[in-house]
């Protein structure tokens, strides 16, 4: 008995061994495919300790693994009843049975200590030197910076692949369903407070290089933070199951030098004057179409088609609503469809741009209705 | 009134009226597979649009509403039924009692379930489509911005729930009082142990469920606002809720699994279960600590660090009891005299890989890493390693084992082997590559996927249909040994069996046990 147990700890231990630097190997030769087979420790100091933790359970597991299928294997092999063995009896042992209930107790104690103090630095979310709230909508997000430095900053990201990458008439680009029309940019080595919200359903938004992960619930504010300490270009997806298109609302996020982030920052807050300017201010149809042109290229077109000829969505060349009363018109542009694809824009589109791209719309593609929606009669609408 | 040894009515009233133990397994076994094959065709729908980036045959919509039907029909529908199928037709058998203590009750607790599925199936066919918010079913999708058939789902599992309760009553009652004299608890076999602390599991948390959807209900139709923010509501409520539900559910699902391989390891190593003391006291820590531990299915929802961290705690000490289970079947096999038919190579397999779902089990019970692995498909990986190499192949192993009892007949043993192996292989390439996908960021449920996971994805749709098509073949061997396999006599098919059901006549009489067996 005595020398067979010292046999099978040495079988193990080699088969534990041998195992080991043969993935070892593996995962040296793998180099560069690592982050398509393993979780990426990102950018962050964060993300190295949640990968370091990671690593840490995943080893204690292989070793625990091949200990404890090696005894398997090494039974399966020596004590089968064709090799003409006769069977043991025995069928109990309290010291054994004691052994290994205690032992792994004490594991696993070696692995909630830095597991506690990792979840610690987690909800650590005091000192940050920035604040974005982020909404998650069926389906995209909506940023808003706020603070001091950050106010009237607040646009919305959408998914910019298109349909035709989707439904396969056009080759796919290297970042399919990862890339977006606006990403949301942060500057390196600053760390950012995220509060993140709902509108309608429970979203979640995730970036693995950024090491965060927090479900965006409606009526709720959850906050978490990162600290990035490499610019560059990060991408993630939502994460919780929202609707039809949860799989199509990715998140982007540049993380850039704090220079650039000024310039940035300083570019979107003039554009957010500029509009409120232009929002006072009445437009000739030309320059309507011109304005409208760009946005219904930005925002329709994907659904409706380049000439208007419909897709996913109806046709607008010709169409009755595109030809009919301009009050239903504007209520379909800002309100959407509830139960189609028609989406509500008038919480994503600024009262300029409803009103040129009403306008373009009725006057484009062969339309011709000769009238015009001037940003007034949008915020009058809006308002009821 | 005569001679009682009558044998079964004759017909359709046979199946409808019957109030025999074994009649009701039989149609809870054949039942369960039905539905095993229905959930199976979704996912091959499901791994046919994953098999290449874009949309190629389903629309989103769509998609979401195959990966909710696969859920739910795959829990409720096939696992469960199937493994309450097998305590009717063993527990009786294994305590020497007759039949089962409440045998009315058991023939509605199986009549009620196919209509819900029909229910629940109908609306496929329904205006704006069936449930599309995943089988966790998390308002405020699955309640303001439900498609209609949400109610449809609601009463159906109210139903599924009406008949587990009863189907648990029935097993507690039965275990309790119909026990042959000298079957002491502490004699019982342990699938009968594993499935006694089941059905105490379903008990307390079948009503939490029924309550989670009648709030639902109450939302959607009557004006309420448990989950709703904007009405004083928490949508976590409703998370809290399920998962208090949802917990002890997959233990309810495992726990059945875990005595089955109790039985059938011993056999085939022909020496006693090692420690069945043990297995017995870790089987109830299980469900003791199913309990406490739900909410580490929502570490991201944003709960206090206090209350991450005691789930954390809790949660890695499911893993002692665990490990027990485990160390204890080995030992079982140490030193034994080993063959490897075909339900000892499944419950080989189900000890590897529900092994191995352990490990990540653990991984994931890791708060900060769960931040990362939340939502992946690492979980998706994960939980198909627990269910279906854990439950799914141990009651393979289970009608392997038990088939020539029931119907006199032996099954085709390379045939089997062959059902094992193309199984074994199919469920690693379906579901190994879907750790690697998951720690590289793909989250779960999600119908069009980046291109940086379009290998592993082709190959995970590969082995599903691999593990798919070799379920033919284990239909085919079974429908093939009940009209024409070997008949056997033997009271033991096999050497090493153990247990009361072996000492009766193959195949097993209608009735059995009519006056109870002596139990040294």
């Amino acid at each position: 008995m005595y020398f067979e147990a010292k046999r099978l700890l040495k079988l193990a231990l080699g088969f534990v061994l041998t195992v080991m630097s043969v993935a070892s190997a593996g995962v040296l030769a793998a180099g560069d495919k690592m982050n398509e087979l393993n979780m990426s420790p990102g950018v962050t100091a964060l993300g190295q300790d949640i990968f370091d933790l990671h690593m840490l359970i995943l080893w204690i597991c292989v070793i625990i693994g091949l200990l404890v299928f090696g005894v398997m294997f090494y039974s399966i092999y020596y004590h089968r009843k064709s090799r003409g063995v006769t069977p043991a009896t025995f069928h109990e042992s309290t010291k054994v049975e004691i052994a290994w209930t205690v032992i792994p107790f004490f594991i696993l104690i070696g692995m909630a200590v830095p597991a506690t103090s990792t979840l610690l630095e987690i909800y650590d979310t005091d000192d940050a030197e920035l604040d974005i709230l982020i909404t998650g909508y069926q389906w995209k997000w909506k940023y808003e910076y706020l603070g001091d430095t950050g106010e009237n900053v607040s646009f919305f990201s959408n998914l910019r692949t298109p349909q035709s990458e989707i439904y396969n008439s056009a080759d796919k680009g290297q970042n399919y369903l990862l890339e977006v029309d606006e990403p949301v940019v942060i500057p390196v080595n600053t760390k950012v407070r995220f509060l993140i919200t709902a509108n309608d359903v429970i979203h979640s938004w995730w970036v693995p290089e950024l090491a965060v992960k927090r479900d965006a619930i409606p009526g709720f504010i959850n906050e978490t933070w990162t600290l990035a300490t490499e610019e560059g270009i990060y991408r993630g997806q939502c994460a919780e199951l929202c609707g039809k298109d949860h799989g199509f609302m990715p998140i982007v996020v540049n993380v850039v030098s704090q220079e650039e982030y000024n310039e940035w920052l300083g570019a979107k807050q003039s554009e957010a004057a500029e509009i409120k300017e232009l929002m006072a201010q009445n437009f000739t149809l030309d320059q309507l179409m011109e304005r409208g042109k760009g946005v219904y290229e930005r925002s329709c077109l994907a659904c409706h088609g380049a000439g208007g000829e419909g897709g996913l969505g109806t046709a607008i060349a010709g169409s009755a609503v595109a030809t009919g009363e301009l009050g239903g018109h504007l209520e379909i542009g800002i309100n959407g469809v509830p139960g189609s694809a028609m989406q509500a824009f008038g919480g994503q589109m600024n009262d300029v741009d409803m009103a040129a791209v009403i306008t373009y719309q009725r006057n484009a593609f062969g339309n011709n209705m000769g009238d015009m929606v001037q940003p007034i009669d949008v915020f009058n609408h809006k308002k009821g | 009134m005569g001679d009682h040894h009558h044998g079964p009515a004759k017909g359709l009233t046979r199946w409808l009226f019957t109030t025999n133990h074994k009649d009701i397994g039989t149609m809870y076994l054949w039942f369960s597979f039905a539905m095993f094959i229905l959930g199976g065709s979704f996912a091959m729908i499901i791994r046919a649009e994953l098999f290449q980036p874009g949309m190629q045959l389903v629309e989103p919509a769509f998609f979401n509403q195959m990966t909710t039907l696969h859920g739910l029909v795959m829990v409720f529908g096939a696992i469960m039924p199937s493994f309450v199928g097998l305590a009717n037709w063993m527990i009786p058998m294994m305590i020497g009692a007759p039949d089962m203590a409440l045998p009315r009750m058991n023939n509605w607790s199986f009549w009620i379930l196919p209509p819900a599925f029909l229910l629940l199936a109908s609306t496929l066919f329904v205006e704006g489509g069936a449930p599309a918010f995943g089988w966790t079913f998390y308002a405020p999708l699955s309640t303001t911005y439900a498609p209609p058939s949400v109610t449809f789902f609601i009463f159906s599992v109210h139903v599924l729930g009406l008949s587990s309760i009863m189907g648990s009553i029935n097993i507690i009652a039965t275990v309790m009082n119909m026990r042959a004299p000298g079957m002491t608890y502490m004699k019982m076999p342990l699938f009968v142990w594993t499935w006694l602390i089941t059905a105490f599991l379903l008990v307390a948390v079948m009503p939490v469920l029924a309550g989670a959807v009648t709030m639902m209900l109450m939302d959607i139709h009557f004006g309420t606002s448990f989950f709703s923010a904007a009405g004083g509501g928490d949508p976590v409520l409703f998370q809290h809720i399920f998962w208090f539900f949802g917990h002890p559910e997959v233990y309810i699902i495992i726990l059945p699994a875990f005595g089955v391989v109790s039985q059938i390891i011993p056999t085939f190593s022909r020496k006693p279960l090692f420690g069945y003391d043990s297995m017995v006291y870790a089987t109830a820590s299980i469900a003791f600590l199913s309990f406490i531990v739900w909410a580490h299915h929502m570490y991201t929802v944003g709960m206090p660090v206090a209350g991450e961290l005691f789930f954390m705690y809790a949660t890695m000490l499911i893993a002692v009891p665990t490990g027990v289970k485990v160390f204890n079947w080995i030992s079982t096999m140490w030193r034994g005299a080993l063959t490897f038919e075909t339900p000892m190579l499944f419950c080989m397999g189900f000890l590897v890989l529900f092994t191995i779902g352990g490990f990540t089990g653990l991984m994931l019970s890791i708060a900060p890493a769960d931040f990362q692995y939340h939502d992946s498909y690492f979980v998706v990986a994960h939980f198909h390693y627990v269910m279906v190499a854990g439950a799914v192949f141990s009651m393979t192993a289970a009608v392997y084992y038990w088939l020539p009892k029931w119907c006199g007949r032996m099954y085709n043993e390379s045939m089997g082997k062959t059902h094992f192996w193309i199984s074994f292989i199919g469920f690693n390439l379906a579901f190994f590559p879907q750790h690697f996908v998951g720690l590289a960021g793909m989250p779960r449920r999600i119908p069009d996927y980046a291109l940086q996971f379009a290998d592993f994805n082709m190959m995970s749709s590969i082995g599903a249909f691999i593990y798919g098509a070799s379920q033919i073949m284990f239909l085919y061997n079974v429908i093939a040994t009940i009209v024409s396999g070997k008949p056997t006599s033997d009271e033991k098919t096999w050497e090493g069996a153990e247990g009361l059901e072996w000492t009766i006549a193959t195949p097993a009489p209608y009735h059995t046990f009519e006056t109870p067996p002596a139990v040294r």
